[in-house]
């Protein structure tokens, strides 16, 4: 557990929500006593979880119970499989979907006429949640890996592409005069101050995208998959068997938290130029 | 004496609230090469729009500006331009910064790119903060910043826009003393805007003082001074007389301005 909550969708630079101050990479006072709070917090989870599940609370396992299981599923493979299975998907999605959110976020900004032509587009599929699109992509694209990469894809790509729009167009107008009055064309312009200064808004919007990526993987997987952690809680479901259901949960709440916690950082170095208030 | 620059009938109008602003009102004004120019008048008189339009930041809306003849259609690295806001690359070092023109000039290679940028890094005094991001700088230290990568790059003109604003008074003093030391070695032209009537008396050959609403030259006062200047020339009769004629046009036009509203 680490001491902060992130603020996901947070604009970078004016607005720094408190969280991303220092305390996160100079552990002082404070950050340890955070950091105290977060443990004593989890404590009391178990604990509570503990006692409802020792009072009978109908069908719930207990955590000692969880992690019997989750060991047993880590001895046999299993959990490792699935994770790869669900990671791979994850990171192809996400890949795809930044790599083609930022030149289409990019052009969005620098170009009226690509704007005027794209972002119809793009408001009108934010406002479908991804999910919704898995029955158009199973019918369309099968039952295979293609469907569900899409959809992640489409979700990365939607809130990342936003993100960037954004910080193009955010990108200070005398930044660029002062490039263009050293002699930077217009390539140069773009790729040496463009790209730079939007680039905290691009890394939050990559970090909301893997957010969406995520979720939309698991839920691609209850519908359709022969493997992931998705598919093992759903084929659990069947048979009332909630321990695996709850190592299914944590696993995908640990996996997303340890990679935002590493775009997070991978966002604080490259963005370390900016003043913070 | 060649002109250098060349405003002709040149006006620059805003859109604003859907009505045209006539920032600059029909500017005629030659500016000889290798002359000193310093632009003075209140804020908002269109000092920072017309040096814009020498820049081709911003393009006139009637007339025309000519530099060397041509008219002015974007920038160019011939003329070096100092802002009001320093516009340094927050991303990048005080080094990379000062290098960023000479990178976009071909035939320069990196040993003469350090060392060129280094020159102009220890002339502004930030030899300790070569490698500092611009965060870690004061007001006065960036601008210092920005001055280093104008120069760096050797610009024919100079388009300087209150550059020694953010200056303590010492540095400020030491600044114009570089920069008169700088144009007399290389033979730059220089248009150059400031609030500070002192500066503007100091540096010019001539002075330009400017009225708002419509923003429009007042009065051109010739600074009948020999270079190099120096400071027995600040305690001079000749400068304080010049200087108050100066000081006499822009306020007591600020006045009649205040009578009127
Ligand atoms: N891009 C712009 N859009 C609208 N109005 C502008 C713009 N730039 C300058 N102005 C207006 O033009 C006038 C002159 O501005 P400026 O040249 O910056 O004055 P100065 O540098 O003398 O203070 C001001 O009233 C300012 O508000
Ligand atoms: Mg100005």
């Amino acid at each position: 557990m680490t001491s902060t909550i992130p603020v996901r969708g947070a604009p970078p630079g004016a607005t720094a929500p408190p969280g991303r101050s220092r305390a996160g990479r100079r552990p002082n006072r404070t950050s340890l006593r955070m950091l105290g709070l977060n443990a004593v917090a989890v404590a009391i989870g178990l604990a509570v979880w503990a006692g409802l599940a020792r009072a009978g609370v109908e069908g719930l396992p207990g955590p000692l119970a969880v992690a019997d299981r989750g060991w047993d599923l880590i001895e046999s493979g299993t959990l490792l499989e699935d994770t790869a299975a669900s990671l791979r998907r994850v990171f192809i999605g996400f890949l795809l979907g930044s790599l083609l959110a930022v030149p289409v976020g990019f052009l969005m900004g620098w170009y009226v006429t690509a704007r005027g032509l794209i972002e119809p587009y793009v408001q009108f599929f934010r406002t479908i949640p991804p999910l919704a699109i898995i029955p158009l992509a199973i019918v369309l694209l099968g039952i295979g890996e293609t469907p569900k990469i899409f959809v992640i894809t489409l979700a990365a790509f939607l809130s990342s592409v936003i993100s960037t729009f954004q910080g193009v167009v955010s990108v200070d107008k005398t930044l660029i005069n002062a490039a263009r009055v050293l002699g930077a064309g217009d390539g140069v312009t773009f790729r040496r101050v463009v790209v730079p200064a939007s680039s905290p808004f691009i890394l939050v919007g990559m970090r909301i995208g893997l957010g969406s990526a995520w979720a939309t993987l698991v839920a691609a997987e209850l519908i359709a998959a022969q493997q992931g952690v998705g598919y093992r809680m759903q084929q659990a479901q069947l048979y009332y068997d909630l321990p695996t259901i709850f190592v299914g949960l944590i696993t995908i709440g640990v996996l997303g938290l340890i990679m935002d916690r590493i775009l997070l950082l991978v966002e604080r170095r490259l963005t370390r130029w900016q003043e913070r208030r | 004496m060649t002109t250098k620059i060349s405003f002709q009938q040149t006006s620059c109008a805003f859109l604003v609230n859907g009505a045209d602003f006539l920032a600059v009102d029909r500017v005629d004004l030659d500016i000889a090469d290798r002359e000193v120019v310093t632009v003075v008048g209140p804020s908002g008189c269109g000092k920072s729009t017309l040096l814009n339009m020498a820049a081709g930041l911003v393009n006139p809306t009637g007339g025309q500006v000519y530099v060397d003849g041509v008219p002015v259609r974007e920038p160019g690295p011939e003329r070096g331009v100092i802002f009001q806001q320093y516009a340094l690359f927050p991303w990048l070092t005080v080094r990379s910064n000062v290098e960023f023109g000479l990178t976009l000039q071909r035939g320069v290679s990196r040993a003469e790119r350090r060392r060129r940028a280094q020159h102009f890094i220890d002339l502004v005094g930030l030899t300790d903060f070569a490698d500092a991001l611009p965060k870690t700088l004061s007001g006065g230290m960036r601008q210092r910043c920005a001055i280093a990568r104008a120069y760096a790059v050797n610009p024919s003109i100079l388009l300087m826009d209150e550059p020694f604003g953010a200056l303590d008074a010492l540095t400020r003093v030491q600044m114009q003393d570089q920069l008169l030391r700088a144009w007399s070695a290389e033979q730059r032209t220089i248009m150059f805007i400031t609030h500070d009537v002192d500066e503007a008396v100091y540096l010019a050959n001539r002075v330009v003082v400017m009225a708002a609403r419509p923003g429009r030259i007042k009065e051109i006062i010739p600074v009948e001074l020999p270079y190099p200047r120096t400071e027995a020339h600040r305690l001079s009769p000749e400068f304080t007389e010049i200087r108050n004629r100066v000081w006499h046009a822009v306020y007591h036009q600020a006045l009649e301005e205040d009578r009127a509203t």
